[in-house]
């Protein structure tokens, strides 16, 4: 079994693994961060450029450094080898213009985007970008087209990884929509004017690492750090049924499927990723369908954990008249987004 | 040995007596006399109130009242719903939710998305401007005034018709 070693960090991997889920099995920061790579969609990967990594022994046979940077992604390791991610000013650097090159066309509309808080892009960019942009043409823009009345598809924000492809190719029968033109007219369409409705198409919402394809039924409804995510189960006969419903107050916005800490679909016990199918997704909004397990948790940074309090308060009882602390319930008619607490919920919480 | 009761830590202590008073003194009339000059001489001094409604007191550049939501210089909104400033709020004070721009609504809002609903709870908020420095899109801001007193507490939650900017300032705006 080959060993390599990553930022100084040896491990043995089955040979033909490659550099990137080599440095997953370690964990941790020195895992290379990927745009386009999936591990649970087979042929993705290649295309970002955000893995690259730099790689100082090629191996034990020929110790001699690679000269050029390599996609981690899609470089299987050999026995010996000697990788720096997080250590080599060269890939910093590297990371920092592929970073750029990304967001040449990317229009920045994170406060319009519903993608925002959970997008990868966004996270890339904290992490390696910079604050400022040195573009001064035009962004490229395209068309807006209609893919159904499901997925919301805004081109512009494409980052062209592929993946929705391939969630279309290993998960639907047959595919509809894919990469049209070349080079930079390249985007993401549906031959002419053809509506996704593949049952397990709603997976290409949660493949997508910008927000590029978007759920429809949650558009512009909330934003994702205003939401409680629960994992959350029910049965169903099309797929596993475990997916993470996001709610407000009571009401259900939006199911997503559970994802990991590479924000990929999470897989069940027996290995097998856990996507949801569109029943799930679109129409099971009811708290009653689902049996919700408990609290999602999520990466101590995200801004998803914005303003929740997971730890369960004890409730405290003061005797006294209730209008003390609520007020009277004809004055709080207004306060709250949309009615979810009413005021006589509020008041007889306080009794 | 030293007599404790003389001394003075605050320097100011005054020795009391219960000596009775002279007859002048029993008379007070030189005591409203001086008292009457006192009240007398404060006519003529600068006034240190104002008529509030009337009057305003200029507040220090850096003051922080009443929010607004802008508009641009056509007269569209600029908040796109964003919810930045929701989550910087220290108060939890703002909600809002959010709508889809119209083809045809180009004129009243900037962006493809828009607050349909925009409440601040002016009971809650601190006035420390956090939503102004996270807005991305210069949307609000804190202004000069203050919010005023009412009578009921469904008063201070503040929707869109208190906090937008009103379209004659618009003109203003654009020529300041």
């Amino acid at each position: 079994m080959p060993k390599v070693t990553i930022d100084g960090v040896t491990v043995e991997v089955e040979p033909g693994t490659t550099i990137l889920n080599a440095a997953r099995k370690i964990g941790g920061d020195l895992v290379p961060p990927a745009m386009c790579y999936y591990s649970k969609l087979n042929g993705s990967g290649g295309k970002c450029r955000v893995c690259l990594v730099e790689i100082t022994k090629a191996s034990e046979a020929n110790p001699n450094p690679i000269p050029k940077l390599q996609a981690s992604c899609c470089t299987p390791v050999a026995d010996g080898m000697e990788v720096k991610n997080m250590t080599s000013p060269k890939v910093q650097d590297m990371r920092k213009g592929v970073v750029e090159f990304l967001l040449i066309n990317h229009p920045l509309d994170c406060p319009i985007c519903d993608q925002a808080g959970e997008c990868d892009l966004q996270n890339l960019g904290y992490n390696y970008g910079v604050a400022t942009t040195r573009y001064g043409e035009e962004r490229r823009t395209f068309e807006r087209i209609d893919i159904g009345d499901k997925i919301q598809l805004h081109m512009n924000r494409c980052i062209l990884c592929y993946r929705c492809t391939y969630v279309a190719d290993q998960l639907t029968d047959h595919r509809c929509h894919g990469v049209i033109n070349r080079g930079d007219a390249a985007e993401i369409s549906t031959y002419i004017q053809n509506a996704i409705t593949n049952e397990m198409s709603g997976n290409m919402i949660d493949v997508c690492p910008v927000g590029a394809l978007t759920d429809k039924t949650f558009r512009f409804k909330s934003r994702v750090w205003f939401l409680k995510p629960y994992d959350a189960h029910r049965e169903c006969d099309k797929c596993c049924g475990k997916a993470v419903v996001w709610m407000f107050g009571k009401e259900i916005y939006r199911v997503t499927v559970r994802k990991d800490e590479y924000h990929e679909v999470e897989s069940d016990e027996n290995g097998k990723p856990m996507w949801i199918c569109n029943t799930c997704r679109y129409e099971k909004k009811d708290p009653a369908d689902w049996v919700i397990e408990g609290v999602r948790k999520h990466e101590k940074w995200s801004v998803i954990n914005q303003g929740k309090y997971m730890k369960g308060t004890e409730k405290v009882v003061i005797d006294a008249d209730p209008r003390l602390f609520f007020g009277r319930p004809e004055d709080r008619k207004r306060i709250s987004m949309n009615g979810t607490v009413t005021p006589e919920q509020t008041l007889s919480d306080g009794k | 040995m030293t007599d404790f009761k003389a001394i003075s830590l605050s320097g100011r202590k005054k020795d009391v007596s219960d000596k009775s008073m002279t007859f002048m003194e029993k008379l007070y009339l030189p005591a409203i006399a001086k008292g009457m000059g006192i009240t007398l001489r404060h006519f003529f001094k600068p006034k240190a109130t104002i008529q509030y409604p009337e009057q305003k007191r200029e507040f220090s550049p850096v003051f922080r009242g009443r929010h607004i939501l802008m508009r641009d210089e056509n007269g569209a909104e600029r908040c796109t719903a964003c919810g930045l400033c929701a989550l910087s709020c220290p108060a939890e004070a703002i909600t809002m939710t959010s709508a889809e721009r119209k083809p045809g609504e180009e004129h009243l809002y900037r962006e493809e998305k828009y607050a349909a609903t925009y409440e601040i709870n002016m009971l809650r908020c601190i006035f420390c401007g956090l939503c102004e420095e996270a807005c991305p899109k210069e949307a609000i801001f804190l202004t000069q005034d203050m919010a005023p007193a009412d009578y009921r507490r469904e008063g201070f939650i503040y929707g869109k018709e208190k906090l937008l900017m009103k379209p004659e300032e618009v003109k203003k705006q654009a020529d300041a």
